[in-house]
């Protein structure tokens, strides 16, 4: 077993303000049960996983192996059964804007623009700032996502690609100090999938927030993550393996694909899968 | 071009797209398929409309004859052979003493129609008269701070439509001011919706008449001492308190049916709870707040006549219930025409609903 070892810092230090350190988002002894009339069904448990600032995380596993579970609890939605979640030393009592969701299905709401839709998140964020100042927000994420053409198109006219897109501006304009990806290009088509996966690595390099995602596709998994997490599966899920991917950033698709230690990454990931 | 585009458009929104074959028809553009599309859009309808003509005229006949042969027995058995005679010759002069009292013929209604029309036309151009005549005095009176004379003559029929009309939208707004705040309460809330749905399920099946009586009595008392139209009163109440029900469980089911990702977006945003339900849960519930809406103007309109015959308050009901009791020689034929305004005025509102239903529906395939 490779669990991750963490160097414990007590202090970091970024622009002259001390933090505690540089963990950002913290899961210790992790524990998710559900009861079910035969007695209670062990989802998660003894869950350990340290996520650092400015990483990026994706998570593999098999389905049903308590991924979604894992992250819904980070996001607040879905209560804790035992241990505890901090985001940088706090824990986490519920849902809050410090945690952007990237939902599997764009859950934009269809009677809205994309504009507005962005809008609704930015409006409570950054209640404070002017309503100029807001709709720059948005509309510069929008742009940022390549969707400039289509700010007052309502989302139900917007192709399944393109509300996904409006999904992760919406989930960026709002500047969580974490973000949680489920599975956000799993109903995507691939060339799609591909170009989604470019804008938001796009975006990330930009903004280095810190992100978890789940994710079926190895490939995906690889290109996009410093680290990939793999989950046994269930009952009792828990971090199987862990694999440090160490291409450079900003990477390119090409440059990964041609990189020597890509098969080897895959090949580790896939032999995990199919154990 | 762009206007018949947008003629297009509404014929679409209002519900007629079967229009659309017949403007087609009109401009000359009829291709392969345009025939077969306007036998089945514009020839058949045309067809079953006459169809239904001819069966109720053959019908009313045979009714007609039946009804004269019971009569020529009747003088027969009563006054002997020559009083059957003279029956016979008195119905086949046509004339109103003796006709048989049966189902009129589409001719006889028509006919009806025509001079409610001018019935109306007499009474208004008598109105307009009455006004001019009393305009001098009825501004020397107000001057002296008396009331006005009003015109107190019959109303037409048109002048009954236009009462209706006023008391069902009336009935409606109320059902509507009622029904929606509730219904957001009980979705917002498993508790509410669990200890008050015992009230709804009983309340939901109770008749028109009940609720009229029950009104009454509370109207009644609470009108005693006022000049106010207390029947108007009580048949908007009425009318209300049925046709609230679909209304107020479709907004129930609405407010608590929305979608679980939408809900789940509120939360990470943490909107507060006035933001959450005007942003979230209302215009997504919509669609189906209109659905009942839609139902309850139908229902309104429908109970309205029932409860306006007994509620003795003007409009086609009581001139329905009117034209029965008076028993003249057209009376019939009046109230199939009431019967058929009633039936287009119901047809109008469901379609000006649908219109209204589908302009807020962010999913523009949903209701029809």
């Amino acid at each position: 077993m490779n669990t991750p070892t963490i160097k414990e810092q007590s202090t970091y230090t970024e622009n002259g303000i001390i933090y505690p350190s540089k963990v950002m988002l913290d899961l210790n002894k992790l524990k998710k049960v559900y009861p079910t009339p035969k007695g209670e069904y062990v989802v998660l448990e003894d869950l350990n996983l340290q996520i650092m600032r400015e990483e990026f995380v994706t998570i593999i596993g098999h389905s049903g192996c308590g991924k979604t579970t894992m992250l819904s609890m980070i996001a607040g939605l879905n209560p804790i059964s035992g241990g505890n979640i901090s985001v940088l030393g706090n824990p986490v009592k519920g849902p809050g804007p410090d945690r952007g969701v990237i939902f599997q299905s764009p859950s934009l709401m269809p009677w809205m623009t994309a504009l507005q839709n962005v809008m609704l998140g930015v409006d409570q964020v950054f209640s404070h700032a002017t309503k100029v100042q807001r709709r720059d927000i948005a509309k510069y994420y929008l742009h940022k996502v390549g969707l400039e053409g289509a700010f007052h198109k309502k989302a139900i006219e917007l192709s399944q690609g393109m509300q996904q897109r409006v999904g992760i501006a919406r989930a960026f304009a709002i500047k969580p100090k974490v973000l949680l990806l489920d599975e956000p290009f799993g109903m995507l088509d691939s060339l799609t999938r591909g170009e989604l996966q470019d804008i938001l690595i796009e975006i990330w390099n930009k903004e280095k927030i810190t992100a978890v995602m789940i994710t079926h596709d190895v490939d995906e998994a690889i290109f996009l993550a410093d680290r990939v997490i793999m989950m046994t599966s269930g009952p009792k899920a828990k971090i199987g393996d862990v694999l440090n991917i160490n291409f450079e950033r900003p990477r390119t698709r090409k440059d990964v694909l041609e990189h020597p230690d890509y098969y080897q990454y895959r090949k580790h990931l896939i032999d995990f899968l199919e154990h | 071009m762009k206007q018949s585009l947008t003629m297009q458009k509404v014929t679409q929104l209002i519900g007629l797209g079967s229009l659309k074959s017949l403007s087609n028809l009109f401009s000359g553009k009829i291709g392969k398929d345009g025939v077969t599309l306007m036998l089945k859009k514009v020839v058949a309808p045309l067809a079953s409309i006459l169809l239904f003509i001819g069966l109720w005229h053959s019908g009313a006949k045979a009714l007609y004859n039946m009804e004269a042969d019971f009569k020529i027995e009747k003088a027969l058995n009563d006054q002997g052979e020559k009083a059957a005679d003279e029956m016979r010759a008195c119905i086949a002069a046509g004339e109103t003493g003796c006709q048989p009292n049966t189902l009129p013929s589409p001719a006889q209604v028509w006919a009806s129609y025509k001079s409610l029309l001018k019935d109306h036309n007499a009474i208004r151009a008598d109105k307009l008269a009455f006004k001019e005549k009393t305009a001098a005095m009825n501004a020397k009176r107000i001057a002296e701070g008396k009331d006005a004379i009003t015109y107190t003559g019959r109303p037409s029929f048109v002048d009954q439509i236009m009462t209706s009309l006023k008391t069902v939208f009336a009935g409606f707004l109320l059902a509507l001011l009622i029904a929606v705040p509730i219904g957001i309460l009980i979705g917002l809330s498993d508790t509410l919706r669990s200890s008050v749905n015992w009230l709804i399920q009983i309340l939901k099946p109770v008749s028109p008449v009940v609720w009229l009586l029950l009104v009454f009595m509370i109207v009644k008392t609470m009108t005693k001492n006022s000049e106010s139209d207390s029947a108007f009163i009580i048949s908007f109440i009425s009318v209300g308190l049925c046709a609230m029900w679909p209304t107020l469980v479709n907004t129930a089911m609405g407010v608590a049916s929305v979608d679980k990702d939408y809900i789940n977006v509120a939360k990470v945003l943490k909107l507060g709870a006035v933001q959450k339900v005007f942003k979230v849960i209302l215009p997504s519930s919509l669609p189906l707040i209109f659905t009942g809406l839609r139902i309850t103007l139908s229902v309104a309109w429908m109970v309205l006549i029932a409860i306006e015959l007994l509620a003795q308050s003007p409009g086609l009901g009581s001139f329905v219930w009117e034209e029965f009791q008076n028993g003249a020689m057209d009376s019939n034929s009046k109230i199939i025409v009431a019967m058929f305004v009633i039936g287009i005025i119901g047809f109008l509102l469901d379609r000006i609903m649908l219109t209204i239903q589908q302009m807020v529906s962010f999913n523009k395939n949903e209701g029809v």
